[in-house]
């Protein structure tokens, strides 16, 4: 007899379990050091409130409890860690600093080896605004990789602002940007040219915005830009600039850079690495979600994948 | 670090994706002299049916990778960048039926629904819903033109280019869904850690 887990969720058997394991302590280890305290929310939650956080990525796994009530299984961390801060810390001083390890549950569509479930490992910085936040985070994602033994990886960094930016300083109004966006999303910079063209931006204009959103590389690409886009990237920057040598190394500018869930509001970030296909980390400012809980503080955090990270480690030792 | 790798699509994109990489100065004559060999390491070039590039694009196995619109559209989940449409291969997707009846009418009106053979049952199920008409997708993976004539179907969505193959199975063109032509595709994490290489690439394609 077979008696099959769901596709999408994976037993750990122990040589696995001691490698995950040896990772997820260092990572921890690394947070807590840093003064980021360890957290743990329930992996169920009231689903209006987990929507609340209005991320795009809807809870997958619903029931109703004895009373009625819908039950969700949270799709990330930050959600969960934004109602915390916001209603639990009440006439304390931020900033707060917030780590965790632990699991969310997504879709999955079939036969694209998406997990269900998945362990991740992050840091929220809350009520630390850009760029000295943002700064920080970043640092710690370059921390933690170094203490864990990864080597060559990079971060992708970027705006989730700069787009709107650039469409506004063309003359279009926000409520028609949302075409651009989604093409964006989308990654097809084909249909994004051809959505630009459709706002009635010329064709030379169209090609001075998509040459910036497909503009990726080191510090120079920024110097590189023409006068009006420099004030969108100045943000990122500044940035840039409050990260010490070896952090800086890491980063790769990526202008066009887009993470998907909805409540990023300005610098935005992938941990990439050259032996898989995929991010094995990401995050970003979302400086507005924490007001949706009722207490207005800017924030930033990340997460890294441990499988992935797991997976890279593996694919450097090969 | 290995060398920058492309999937090439097979069948009728492969000739003009091999005379395209050639003119913008990369060797291809050992691909073309070696129909059955898939891999070319020293090369860095990898050959496969059009619809397995996306996925090898994506999970990084090609960094880089030349495949239809039309793949994409129905493959529109797989995170891949769509750099720029290399112009090549450019055909229709259409929605075609028997020529000298409308059955594709016949049952909507008669019916409420209409049955859609395919090889694109994405695209062909968007189409229908986005023009609010109620379809039963039959999911065919070759000779489409074989459905309605056999009445498995009363209508097919599929691709054409001259629209010769429906002529000689007695189909007519009722609707056009989209163009396609071949694009240039780039894994999300090539994209960002191999910008050198891929940038190269890009503007020689686009100074063409």
């Amino acid at each position: 007899m077979i008696f099959p887990t769901p596709s999408g969720t994976r037993d750990v058997l122990p040589e696995e379990m001691r490698e995950l394991r040896a990772i997820s302590e260092r990572l921890l280890g690394v947070f807590t050091d840093a003064g980021y305290g360890e957290i743990y929310t329930p992996a169920i939650e009231y689903e209006d409130v987990l929507q609340l956080g209005a991320t795009g990525v809807d809870p997958a796994y619903r029931v109703f409890d004895e009373r009625g009530n819908v039950l969700a299984l949270r799709q990330d961390m930050t959600v969960p860690i934004a109602r915390v801060a916001a209603t639990r810390y009440e006439g304390v001083e931020p900033p707060f600093r917030f780590c965790y390890m632990a699991h969310s549950y997504r879709a999955v569509q079939p036969h694209r080896g998406q997990m269900r479930e998945f362990l991740q490992a992050g840091v929220e910085l809350i009520g630390a605004p850009a760029p000295e936040g943002t700064a920080e985070t970043l640092t710690m994602i370059a921390r933690s990789l170094d203490a864990i033994g990864l080597a060559d990886y990079s971060i992708a960094l970027g705006s989730s602002a700069l787009l709107g930016a650039l469409l506004r300083g063309f003359g279009v109004d926000d409520e028609r940007h949302a075409p651009v966006l989604q093409e964006l999303a989308m990654r097809d910079f084909v249909s994004l040219g051809q959505a630009l063209l459709d706002l009635g931006l010329s064709p030379k204009d169209e090609r001075f915005i998509a040459d910036i959103l497909q503009t990726r590389g080191g510090p120079e690409v920024l110097s590189d830009l023409p006068g009006e886009a420099e004030q969108s990237v100045l943000g990122l920057r500044q940035v840039y600039e409050r990260l010490s040598e070896d952090v800086a190394g890491r980063i790769v500018f990526d202008l066009g850079l887009n993470r998907g869930l909805g409540y990023y509001t300005g610098a935005i970030f992938e941990v990439l690495h050259p032996s898989l296909g995929a991010p094995i980390g990401g995050g970003g400012r979302y400086d507005d979600l924490l007001a949706r809980f009722g207490r207005d503080l800017p924030a930033v955090g990340f997460a890294l994948g441990v499988d992935m990270v797991h997976l890279a480690i593996a694919g450097q030792e090969q | 670090m290995r060398k920058l790798r492309i999937a090439v699509p097979r069948g009728a994109l492969m000739a003009e994706t091999l005379d395209l990489l050639e003119s913008v100065g990369i060797d291809t004559a050992e691909v073309r002299t070696n129909d059955r060999k898939l891999l070319f390491a020293d090369l860095g070039i990898i050959t496969m049916r059009p619809s397995d590039v996306p996925t090898y694009v994506e999970s990084g196995a090609a960094d880089i990778g030349i495949t239809g619109k039309d793949v994409l559209a129905e493959q529109s989940s797989k995170s891949v960048y769509e750099l720029l449409d290399l112009g090549l291969g450019a055909c229709t997707m259409v929605v075609a039926t028997i020529a000298d009846d409308d059955s594709m009418e016949e049952a909507l009106r008669h019916l409420g629904v209409v049955r859609v053979a395919t090889k694109y049952p994405r695209t062909a199920a968007k189409h229908f819903e986005q023009t609010g008409r109620q379809v039963e997708i039959v999911e065919v993976k070759g000779s489409v033109e074989l459905a309605p004539l056999t009445g498995l179907a009363e209508a097919i969505v599929d691709l054409t280019a001259t629209g010769t193959t429906l002529r000689e199975n007695g189909l007519v063109v009722r609707e056009e869904i989209g163009r396609s032509t071949a694009r240039l595709i780039a894994n999300p994490v090539a994209y960002r850690t191999r910008v050198t290489e891929i940038d190269a690439l890009l503007e020689r394609l686009r100074a063409r």
